[in-house]
């Protein structure tokens, strides 16, 4: 594409160019890649009055048919040419990648691999809403009432929109959102500074199947509009670390998606044979550059720690900064720079304190952030630590990164704090009812699976379906003619 | 005599004046003993530059009765305040400033937008501000009646700081509900209040539904899509919106009627204010045009001289326009708010 692209604002699916139009630069250049009109905080407000109407557009439309279009608003999102910005310049699914890489950091390959993840969450979104809803016949959410499994069932909506205060780390959070609009509820975004472009071609893709316009709403804005949104939604998606999280906790209509802390548990019964899933580890501390929260920052285990890190980070020192390009890049940079040097300074804080050292360092032999082809990159690192006590055992980086320690098996559950996924490498029966039991798992995976991989029936860091809808009480008496 | 020439003789008479034992003000005359006599050093408006930068601390740290130039001996003064989040506030005296500004902006309004003998209504902050009294001089002055609701944008600065968004929001609503009363009760045609309040009150009012034909605002930053915002949606392309630009120290400085491009850019009530457009590094020098620097108010009127004083805004230096016969000052925003977050609140 030659031309920078005007990406608009979407008040409920019309274009408005703003009078502020902000450029996104390409990393390491003057050069912008596209403008970002930004909304006024004043213009999100308003428009925070006036969802009734989106949500009456997705209302008139059957949910079955609204699940048609979603799985073919995949194939037009993965293979499709859709128009971007107030030009509609043509986009071909190579001109995203690019776009995407070229603002964010993120190499092609990366790109390519979330693409296909978002097409499955298009073209599984039956298997998603079975997992979210339980089985729900959607018929229901066109009546009001209806019946499961032979009981009468009514779900009234939590809120007319569903917004989202989206983060520009990875396309795939997008995921997060998508089964709204089968649910009949419109989505109000505010895309990653950095990050229009992925929300935007899933609006297109979703308004080229057939769902409404007026179903989406699309705010480029700053710190104050987000805080609009935050503070005026009913329900609101938001993406943040522990503060964050924490400073919304107990508010029912705010979810943060905070960090993982993701961990790997071996049990006593499988870690003499640790070798036998050093892939799993590998790939579960560095798909996706290690940027998921589904990605593990934590190893536990309760013998051979030494072995298992030194291991892993020799793997993990065959993933290096590569030309954006490059089909075996795996190594996301920063977009913003001044996120490398501080995560980096984190680290290396963490390794004053006695108790820790990073494994990688002889191995890699230079410095853990490097500039590469003008964007900062942080090198993969496994940082091996004597006690779960030390600060650096149950950190979570934005790159790959994590921590192997040793805990006696009986302790680890008592330890490991909220985690969202755990792999428990185990066939210890009464382990496995432990771990169960344990309140601080989100999602457990029983034996040898990744915890980035996941299964499109299984909801993820809550419900959206019950974030969305709450039951109520339903009784429907016959009519009688008096 | 063309405006420079009635800005330079202005200069000198109102040096002449605070300079002087017989007119002149404890602190001036003092400071004149301890460093120079300007009545010797300024013939012309660019002499000016030879004063340092006015200290607003000193209107703080300084009992007010040292600004009090012998010519007002005798009448008591107006107290207006600015700031005082936390602390002493700082304070200016003044007896009739407010009145001779806000009517050479009276005559800067239009008369369709702004009839003569409609009310007003000023929902913004009141209390110690030279805002209160002035709004309400240009309503009578015009020949209407003023209505009042106040806020306190000290308290919702404290909120703000502290993080608490909600309190801000209710204490917001509480403001707006006593506005929509009069609004919907009382024969109002004019408003006079901030940008935030004025989308607030959109939301629960239609505003040219309720008889409003003009309004005026000010006290914080409007960006080009903001005005856009309030004149397009919040004001329903019905009523007129005159944002200006204007503080305890300055006065008001009007905007010129708005054009396509929404940017707005205000004159200094010369000779009484002038505004500098500066580079922060060297304040000496003045900005080349449509280049942002830092925003520099003098003060000249016989009751108060303030030369020099760096306002916390920046803005770019706009060229003369034909209503107006000197530099303006456009898209002004706070200084360094590309650096630091700037906490500005509902005011």
């Amino acid at each position: 594409m030659a031309t920078i692209p005007s990406i608009p604002i979407l008040r409920r699916g019309e274009v408005y160019h703003s009078l502020d139009q902000q450029p996104i630069h390409a990393i390491g250049t003057e050069a912008p890649a596209a403008l970002l009109s930004m909304a006024n905080s004043g213009l999100v407000k308003r428009d925070l009055n006036h969802v009734t109407a989106s949500r009456d557009a997705l209302r008139a439309i059957p949910a079955a048919d609204l699940m048609q279009m979603c799985i073919e608003a995949g194939d037009h999102f993965l293979n499709g040419t859709l128009p971007v910005g107030e030009e509609e310049i043509p986009q071909s699914p190579d001109d995203y990648v690019r776009s995407l890489s070229s603002t964010s950091g993120l190499p092609h390959a990366l790109i390519r691999m979330n693409m296909k993840k978002l097409h499955e969450v298009f073209t599984e979104m039956p298997t998603i809403m079975r997992g979210l809803t339980r089985g729900l016949d959607l018929g229901v959410l066109d009546k009001g009432y209806g019946s499961q499994e032979g009981v009468p069932v009514s779900y009234s909506a939590n809120a007319e929109a569903l917004s989202v205060v989206l983060p520009s780390n990875s396309p795939a959070v997008n995921a997060l959102w998508m089964p709204a609009l089968v649910m009949k509820i419109p989505v109000l975004l505010k895309p990653g500074r950095e990050e229009p472009w992925t929300p935007w071609r899933v609006i297109q893709s979703f308004i080229k199947a057939g769902i409404p316009k007026e179903a989406f709403s699309f705010y480029p804005t700053d710190h104050d509009g987000s805080g609009a949104i935050i503070r005026r939604s009913k329900r609101v998606m938001m993406f943040g670390d522990d503060a964050t999280v924490s400073q919304h906790a107990g508010d029912p209509r705010v979810e943060v998606h905070g960090s993982g802390k993701s961990k790997i548990l071996i049990g006593e019964d499988r870690i003499d044979d640790w070798e036998k899933y050093l892939d799993i580890m590998v790939e579960s501390v560095s798909a996706n550059s290690g940027r998921s929260c589904i990605n593990t920052s934590a190893i536990l285990v309760p013998r051979h720690a030494d072995a298992i890190a030194e291991a892993i980070a020799k793997r993990l020192d065959a993933i290096k900064p590569l030309p954006f390009e490059d089909a075996d890049a795996k190594l996301s940079g920063f977009a913003n720079p001044k996120f490398a040097e501080y995560i980096n300074g984190a680290v290396d804080d963490g390794l004053k304190e006695e108790g820790a050292h990073d494994v990688n360092a002889p191995i890699r032999g230079r410095e853990r952030h490097e500039i590469y082809q003008n964007m900062h990159y942080l090198h993969p690192t496994i940082v091996r630590c004597d006690s779960w006590d030390h600060p650096l055992a149950n950190r979570e980086f934005l790159f790959p990164f994590a921590s192997v320690t040793e805990v006696p098996q009986a302790e680890m559950l008592d330890c490991i704090g909220p985690s969202l996924v755990v792999t428990a490498i185990t066939e210890d029966q009464a382990w496995i009812d432990e771990l169960l039991e344990c309140p601080h798992i989100d999602r457990l995976n029983l034996g040898a699976w990744p915890t980035n991989r996941v299964k499109w029936d299984q909801p993820h860091e809550g419900n959206l379906f019950e974030f969305l809808y709450k039951r109520r009480s339903i009784h429907v008496a016959t009519l009688a003619h008096v | 005599m063309t405006s420079q020439e009635n800005l330079d003789q202005h200069t000198r008479d109102i040096i002449q004046h605070h300079f002087s034992p017989e007119t002149g003000c404890p602190f001036w005359l003092k400071w004149a003993e301890e460093h120079w006599d300007p009545r010797k050093e300024i013939t012309c408006f660019e002499d000016i530059a030879k004063f340092p930068h006015f200290q607003d601390e000193w209107l703080r740290d300084i009992t007010n009765e040292e600004w009090v130039p012998k010519a007002f001996a005798g009448r008591p003064f107006n107290v207006f305040e600015t700031g005082g989040t936390t602390g002493l506030p700082k304070q200016r005296v003044g007896w009739d400033d407010y009145k001779h500004d806000y009517e050479m902006f009276s005559d800067q309004l239009d008369d369709d937008a702004f009839p003569k003998g409609g009310n007003w209504l000023m929902v913004g902050p009141t209390g110690p501000r030279r805002l209160r009294l002035a709004v309400e001089h240009l309503a009578n002055h015009r020949g209407g009646s003023c209505y009042f609701v106040d806020l306190d944008p000290r308290w919702v600065k404290k909120l703000i700081g502290r993080k608490e968004y909600d309190q801000a929001e209710r204490y917001q609503r509480h403001v707006v509900d006593q506005a929509v009363e009069i609004l919907k009760h009382r024969d109002i045609k004019c408003l006079f209040t901030t940008p935030r309040l004025l989308e607030s009150l959109s939301e629960r009012v239609s505003l040219p539904g309720n008889g409003i034909r003009g309004c005026f605002c000010g006290g914080t930053t409007m960006t080009p899509q903001m005005v856009r915002f309030l004149v397009e949606e919040v004001l329903e392309n019905k009523a007129l919106f005159v944002p200006t630009y204007g503080n305890t120290l300055m006065g008001l400085a009007c905007s010129v009627p708005l054009t396509d491009d929404y940017s707005v850019t205000y004159y200094a009530p010369q000779p009484r204010a002038v505004l500098r457009v500066v580079d922060p590094d060297n304040t000496q020098r003045t900005v080349d045009y449509d280049n942002y620097g830092r925003v520099e108010l003098t003060t000249l009127t016989k009751e108060f001289f303030m030369p020099r004083f760096l306002e916390r805004d920046e803005a770019i230096r706009r060229k003369p326009c034909d209503r107006y016969d000197w530099d303006g000052v456009g898209d002004v925003r706070p200084f360094g708010v590309m650096e630091k977050k700037v906490i500005e609140g509902v005011y």
